[in-house]
Parts: structure tokens; sequence; C-alpha cells
């Protein structure tokens, strides 16, 4: 097929000024100029995610949240424990914004404490598993063959424990408080993290610029510090921001089975299930607030650990 | 193939003796004996108990009786429910929670996989949003919540169902509502994402390409390969669906073994907890050893890499 | 001989969350029965978009076909129905892609992935799709073809792979075989296996190839013709000698110095500076302008007219403009 000229689209050549015909020289800097700026990781993931409405809806509520632990019983004029009987079951009002429970406590105050509570167990067991993991993740990746196997094994035979029945014999025996439920939550909660770990440990490890470092003889614990843990950082976060849901969720359940934290402390799973009779003769505001705490806060929690993971997906970067 | 199963039975076994020997070891720790503190136990079920458990004999000596007993799958007695054993309970309740938590495992996969496929190939439309709506809102709430939801909605106020009890199709509908949403939720939420990321794989540019049917992609390429992860998720599924019949159960009434699990709790009947405990980990754990092998089954590179490994 | 395929002022863009990427922008070419051409070009070029587009496997959204013709023997694909398409690929026209590691479905076995075309679109007895698996297993040099039909892709390396994925793409005869960078994920010396496969097959079946390579060595082999692509145009199309030893474009030269050669002892590889214009927003005139040693005023604002050097070969640079030939004399030093 003849390759026909295509006068009709492309400007005519006659039209063109003959001083156009000159040599230029052309611009180098222009031509090495990337065409967009380069973000660092961290500010492109903080771009993306912040493109994210849920995953941004669930940060903000999260910050409100703890904002409010912190100083929501501050703004309340009631105690939290203090029982006054002769208010029980009021509904929410003016005074009483989240109404009374069937001590006449005010749940507006003791919702506030049950979000530090639940938050202070999701939080520190998530913080646990994270420590252990990345010790023993880090050192089964890092380290390799014959340890890493031994150590892999150890972790398959643990992740076939079934994980909430260890947890309710350990509660069994030692008993329910705070520490004991943060304990029993990570006795084989770390086993998860400490896979993710490894995986990304050995991925990163045989990149190219790590063998490069080496290659430099720089320091064991340099590489680890340097180049392993940042680029294993994203996704230990997500594994972080899932973690703490279901930590939560986990003590809620416990709360149900009365391994829970014990009265007088409230958290948010104790509150439920204190109230999950009194829904049925209509004081459904005792369980709405908890139970509509703990559902959007593992809500805010599962949507920003999704937008985390796709922001922080380096194979998503363009 | 073989060698794959004889590896994931040792690792099995470990698993269950590290269960067995925990319970033990947890048994010998409670503060005083667990049999006679301030229980009012009466003399016969006292006596029964330190027979079976050999409380005067050493500690080892007890081990080795224990885990006899735990291989012959003889729990010893209650104490809290006068002559019955732990394993009368077990035949009575165990058969109606594994109903519930079957029909509970059929309803999430099925409609979790749905869900999650139509979200994918919908991928960033109305239904794909609805869908993942309907899963982010089934992983947050939790299930002992919803179940007093759907109690007083659909069963107090509306009257379509009726509130407790395991007795007729009818009864079945809310626990298992409340029990399979998290599941379903799980199962669609990882469907759409490894159906969304099969479908930009080279295999189906060239099944594509080969010109074959939107319907003929879907389901002899895709989806085979997208079912894959939810194939592994399926022992900690079980897990879960398995703990969640605990408050379920409490919740409905059903008179299955999680309702006598969790009133065993609250009285501490450590027989009961234990045996229990004993029971279902070598249920989960043989249930992540099928899953295991299914896995093998459907993926034809496990075996090979088996036998390379050889 | 007749144009089996006739490609005219194709534009492919896609739309991305940075805006929209013009990656295709005009490009018009033509293949004759039986002929091997080439599309050479830096990866992102176009090429691989190009090649989807004729497909019509251009994922919409974010991609979209926004004008251009593609007629095959005579026929518009660009109005046909997705039901029609559905009946041309992989009978009329076939697709390899690069990577035969992943454009096999690691779940099938290999002989229910290459009867499948032939069953979906010939309605042939499962005996008779064997049959003929077995057959183009042997073109495509398999050994032992009927055990190996049982086999999975894993049980394959990736130069029996690219065959197998070959022999699919040939198993319904197709008349046209568009391969995306068959070789590059290969082995040099696999590489070279599969390029005479390639002569092979098109020897005994006498298909039309559209080579999709960023490798001139590739190129030099097998091709007929030679379409030069950068950023989204084709910049200078020929005979193979034309572009080989007549290069026009300076881009066509720079890609020619960049490659390793035998014959030319002595001489020195000398990469191209720089990196491809942004297609988010393509520069008014010639793309190759920031890179080019011979820039001039004009190349930065009106796009090349196209030259005929020969009825075969054609480029579209400004140095081919009279003008600009008189000012060869004051060449700068290069």
């Amino acid at each position: 097929m003849k390759y026909t000229s295509k006068d009709s689209i492309m400007p005519s050549s006659t039209n063109i000024p003959d001083d156009w015909f000159e040599w230029e020289q052309s611009d180098k800097a222009q031509a090495e100029k990337v065409a967009r700026p380069s973000l660092s990781y961290w500010n492109d993931a903080w771009k993306r995610l912040r493109k994210n409405k849920l995953a941004m809806t669930g940060l903000v509520f999260l910050i409100i949240l703890i904002f409010l632990a912190i100083f929501g019983p501050i703004l309340s004029p009631y105690e939290v424990n203090k029982s006054d009987l002769p208010n029980q079951y009021q509904e929410p009002s003016a005074s009483h914004w989240f109404g009374t429970d069937s001590h006449g406590r005010d749940v507006f105050t003791r919702t506030w404490f049950g979000a530090r509570i639940s938050l202070f167990v999701g939080l520190m067991a998530a913080l646990i598993d994270v420590s252990i993991g990345i010790i023993y993740g880090g050192i089964a990746g890092y380290k390799g063959g014959r340890t890493d196997n031994v150590m892999m094994r150890i972790i398959e035979i643990l992740y076939g424990l079934p994980y909430l029945l260890v947890v309710i014999l350990l509660l069994v025996v030692l008993g329910p408080s705070l520490t004991t439920i943060i304990v029993a939550l990570t006795v084989t909660g770390w086993v998860g993290m400490a896979r993710i770990v490894r995986g990304q440990v050995l991925q990163i490890k045989n990149y190219e610029f790590v063998l490069a470092s080496r290659s430099f003889g720089t320091k064991t614990s340099r590489i680890i510090r340097r180049n392993l843990l940042p680029n294993s950082m994203g996704p230990i976060i997500v594994q972080m921001t899932l973690t703490v849901p279901s930590a939560i969720f986990a003590e809620a359940f416990l709360s149900f089975l009365g391994l829970g934290i014990q009265s007088p402390y409230a958290s948010w799973g104790t509150m439920a299930n204190d109230s999950l009779g009194a829904i049925l003769s209509g004081n459904w505001w005792t369980l709405f607030f908890p139970a509509f705490f703990i559902s959007f806060t593992m809500f805010a929690f599962n949507v920003l650990g999704d937008g985390l993971q796709d922001a922080l997906d380096p194979k998503l970067r363009k | 193939m073989l060698r794959y199963i004889l590896k994931r039975l040792l690792i099995m076994c470990i698993t269950l003796w590290i269960i067995v020997t925990l319970t033990f070891v947890l048994m010998i720790s409670i503060p005083g004996s667990p049999f006679n503190s301030d229980q009012s136990s009466n003399e016969t079920v006292q006596a029964n108990l330190e027979k079976f458990y050999n409380l005067d004999e050493p500690y080892y000596i007890q081990y080795f009786q224990y885990i006899k007993s735990v291989i012959l799958f003889d729990f010893g007695p209650s104490i809290k429910q006068p002559n019955q054993t732990v394993n009368d309970l077990l035949g009575r309740g165990f058969p109606i929670s594994f109903e519930l938590g079957l029909i509970t495992i059929i309803v999430a996969v099925i409609s979790g996989i749905i869900l999650g496929v139509i979200a994918a190939l919908r991928h960033n439309g109305f239904v794909d949003y609805l869908a993942m709506g309907v899963a982010v809102f089934g992983i947050s709430i939790p299930n002992f919540i919803l179940a007093t939801l759907l109690i007083q909605q659909l069963a107090v106020n509306a009257e379509w169902f009726p509130v407790a009890t395991w007795s007729s199709p009818k009864h079945m509908v809310l626990p298992v509502l409340a029990l399979a949403t998290g599941p379903m939720a799980i199962i669609a939420r990882l469907t759409r994402s490894t159906m969304l990321e099969v479908l930009t794989q080279d295999y189906i540019k060239m099944a594509r390409a080969k010109g074959l049917s939107p319907w003929k992609i879907i389901f002899k390429h895709a989806l085979r390969n997208a079912l894959m992860p939810v194939v592994t998720i399926m022992g900690t599924l079980l897990a879960g669906i398995l703990t969640g019949t605990f408050v379920i159960e409490q919740i409905f009434a059903i008179p299955g073994m999680g309702k006598y699990f969790v009133e065993s709790i609250n009285h501490r009947d450590y027989p009961v907890i234990m045996g229990t405990t004993v029971f279902y980990s070598v249920f989960l754990i043989m249930m992540l050893f099928l899953v295991d092998i299914a896995y093998g089954i459907l993926d034809p590179r496990i075996k090979v890499h088996q036998k390379e490994g050889e | 001989m007749t144009n089996i395929l006739e490609v005219e002022d194709l534009h492919v863009t896609f739309s991305t969350y940075g805006g929209t990427v013009k990656a295709v922008r005009g490009v018009t070419f033509s293949l004759k029965q039986g002929e091997t051409l080439a599309i050479v070009g830096e990866s992102g070029c176009g090429k691989s978009v190009t090649s989807n587009a004729i497909m019509r496997l251009i994922p919409n959204p974010p991609g979209k076909i926004d004008k251009g013709s593609i007629r095959f023997k005579g026929k518009d694909l660009m109005h046909e129905t997705e039901k029609k398409m559905r009946s041309i690929r992989g009978v009329d026209i076939s697709m390899i892609f690069q990577d035969p590691m992943t454009a096999l479905n690691p779940t099938l076995t290999i002989g229910s992935q290459l009867m499948e075309g032939l069953r979906e679109h010939h309605k042939v007895s499962p005996d008779k799709a064997k049959r003929k698996a077995i057959e183009m297993m042997e073109l495509v040099g398999i050994s032992n073809p009927a055990e190996r039909l049982k086999q999975y892709p894993h049980q394959f390396s990736g130069g029996m792979r690219q065959r197998i994925v070959i022999a699919m793409a040939l198993i319904c005869e197709p008349e046209l075989l568009i391969a995306d960078e068959p070789t590059t994920a290969l082995d040099v010396t696999i590489q070279a296996q599969i390029l005479e496969l390639f002569e092979k097959i098109q020897k005994v079946t006498g298909v039309s190839i559209i080579l999709i390579t960023h490798d001139l060595g590739v190129v030099a082999n097998i091709a007929d013709r030679i379409a030069v692509m950068y950023a989204g145009k084709i910049i200078e199309m020929g005979e193979k000698r034309d572009i080989f030893y007549r290069p026009q474009h300076p881009y066509t030269k720079g890609l020619l110095k960049s490659v390793p050669r035998l014959d030319l002892d002595g001489e020195k590889l000398t990469p191209i500076d720089g990196t491809p214009p942004d297609l988010f927003s393509p520069p008014k005139g010639c793309s190759f302008y920031a890179r080019c040693p011979f820039a001039m005023k004009v190349c930065n604002k009106v796009y090349p007219v196209q030259t005929n050097i020969t009825d075969s070969h054609h480029v579209a640079c400004w140095l081919q403009d009279e003008r600009a030939k008189q000012l060869q004399a004051t060449l700068p030093i290069k």
C-alpha cells in the first residue's frame, strides 16, 4: 500500500518561514527532565490515601474518637461508675446525652471510658504483635536457611492452634483482667504478623539495592535499619490496622463469655453485653451506643487498612 | 503429594499435642484443685472426678493418663451436671452445632463468591460499591450485635421469624444470617480482589485473544484461580464460625455445644471446658488439614513442587 | 499481493487519574499477505497498544480507540460487534504475548488450553480436537505431544511454553498473527529457536505476522518491513534494507547505533540521551525534538511532513526538507 502523504492534516511545508530551519542547540536539561515531579514513597502514599474518601472518613473518625476517649470523660459531670438507681434507664436527654443504664450510670461518660479500654486493648495487642512479629519474622527472613526452616515450622504449628479457644482457655485460668486479656490475645496473635514480616524481608533481601549495599560491606544492622525495615513497612502497617479491630472484636466476644474486662470497668464489649437483654425491653440506647462505636471503629480501621493497602502498594505507583 | 500429606499430618499431630498439653497444664495450674473449691459439687461427682483424673498420683502419671483418655476420646464427667459425662454433652450438642455451622458455611461461601464475582465484573460500578458496602458492614458489625438487632427487628417487631430455638427451617433463618454475614463479607472481599487481579493476567488476555466467550473466560479461566485464596482462608473462617456458634447459640437459645460451652465457662465447669476445647481443636485442625489437601488437589503446582523437593 | 490489514490514522487514549494519555497518535500502516512487519520502538511508545487495538482488546474503560480505521481483508473491524469480533479473534487474527510464564493458565492442562479455541469456534469433536492439538504440538517442535497434552504449564520450560502459546495461537489457522515481544522474556539461545520457528510456520502456513519488539536484533532476521514507532507515532517505515542501511530519521539512526553488532568491528555503542516525551501532553512538533542532535527551530513548532524516500520508504522528519538540506553544510559537530 502507498504510504499516502497527508497534506490535508499536516500543515503544508511551504507555509513555514525559512528562518525556522536553523539549528537549535537542543536543551539537554529539558530532555533529562523527568516528566512529572517525583514524590517520595510516603508523600506519594499519603497523596493517594487522601484521595480515598472512605479511608479518610475512617481516619477522621478515629482521630475524633481518640480525642473523645481522652477528653470525653472530662466534658461530662458524671462519674463513670457511680450508681444512681432512681435514675436508671433514662432516655437520652440534655442532661444524659446517651441516656443512663440499668444502674443509672451515664452512658455518655461510660462510652468514652469504654473507648479508652477498647482502644487500649486493640492498640496494645497490635503493638505487641508487631514487636514480636518484626523480631521473629525479621530473624527468620534475614537469616534464611536452616534457622528460617525451623522457625517457620514452629509458626506452622502455632498457626494451627485455634486462636479464640486458646484465648478462652488462658483466660479461664489466668482470670480476666486488662493485662491477662492483652497477654492472651497476643500469645498466638503475633504469628500472622511474623509471617508477613518474614515474607517481606525474604523478598526485599534479594532486591538489587540491598545486594548492592551488602557488596559495599555495609553492616547488617544498618541494612536492616535503612533498607529492610522502611521497605517492608507498608504491609506491616496494613496488618497493624487490621489487628486493632480484630482485637477489639475479640475483647467484645470475650465479654460475652464473661471473660472480658470485669466491672466496674467497662469496655464497649461489656457495656454491649450487659445491655443485650435491655434492648428487648425498649431501652435501646444502652446497647446502641457501645454497639455503634464498636461497629464504627471496626469499620473505620477496616477501611483505613484497605486504603493504606492500596496507597502503600508499590505496584500501584504510576 | 504423599510426602506433602505426611508432612501436614506430622504438624497436625504436634499442634494437637500442644493443645492437649496446654489444657493439662492449665488444669493443674488453677489455684487449688479445680474440682473442690467453693463449688457445691456432691460427693459422688467428687469421687468420680478424682478417679478419672488420678488426682492422688504424681503429675506425670496424671499427664499420661490424661493423654490416654484424650486418645480414647474420653473427657470424663461434668462437674455441674451430675451423671453426665462430657461425651454425653458433646453427643447431644455437637450435631446441632454442626448443622448450624454447616448451613452457615454453605450460605456464606455461595453468597460470598457470588457477591465477590459480581463486584469484580462490575468494577467501580454501582453494584460493586453496593456489594462492598454490604461486605464492609458485615465485617464491621460483631455477630452478637447483629443477632440482637435481627431478633429485635425481624422477630420481635416484625414477627417474621421466631425469636429463638432450633426446631424448623424458619427458626434457622436468623441464627444463620447472624452467623454467616461476617464470613460472607470476608469471602466476598477476597473473591473480588483476587478476581480483579486474575482478570489482569496474561492468560485472561490470551483467552480473550482466542475469542472465547466472556462466560467461558470467567468460569473456566478466572474463577478457578480466583478461588484459590478463598480455599486457603477456609480454615480461619471455620474457626470463626465455630467460635461464633458459642455466641449465637447462647442468644438464640439453641441447645448446641456452644451453649453448653458458654455455660461451662460461666460455671467454671473445667472438665467440660477442657473436653470441648480439645474436641473443637481436633475438629478444626482436621478441617485445616482437609483444606490443605483440597488446595493441593486444586492447584497442580503444589504437587509437583513437592515432587521436585524430594 | 493484496493487503490483509490496513490501519489508518489510529488514535488510542487512556484516561488515568493523572489525565488522558495519548498512547497512539495517528498510526497508519498496512500488511501484505504472507508478509512480516516488525513494529520497533522503546517501551511505552504505543506499539503494544496498536496491536491490542487491532484485536479490539483495549480495555474500555480506561482505554478508548478515538478515531481511525482498521480493515482486515477489506472488512472494517472498528465497528464490528463484540460478538463478531470474538469469532474473528483466534480464528482470523491471533495474538501471542510477551511472557509465556503468565500467558498460560497455571491450573489448566496444556491440552485443554490448546483445544478450547478450536472447540469454541469450530465445534469439532474432542477426538478431532485432540488430533489437531497433537499436530500443532509437533509443528512447534514439542516431542511426545500426546503425553504432554495432559501436563500443566509449570512442567514446561520458558521456551517450551512459548512454543505452546504459538501452537495455541495457530490452532485455528489464522491469517494474521500478532506477536507482542514474543522473545523478550526468553534466553538468547531460546530466542533464536523461537525466531526460527516463526520462519518455519510462516513457510508452512503462509500466515502474515506483525512482530512487535524493542529489539532491532530480533527484527534483523525475520522481518520484511520495519516500522519505527516513537511516542505514539510511526516516524519511519521501510523495507528491512532501507531501515538498516539507509536510515533517515535521527531516532532510527540512534536506535541502530545502540544495537551491538558483530559485523561492524570497533564501532562504539552510543546510547540515545534523554527520555521520551510525556504522553499526557505530547509536544506539538516532533516528539523527538528534545533528544534530537539535529533539532531545528521548526521541529519544536510543527510536526514534520511525511517524506517518501522511495515507494516503500517513508520518514517524518524536517531534515528531509529542502531548506534543511541546505543547512547540512553547517552541520554541528556531533
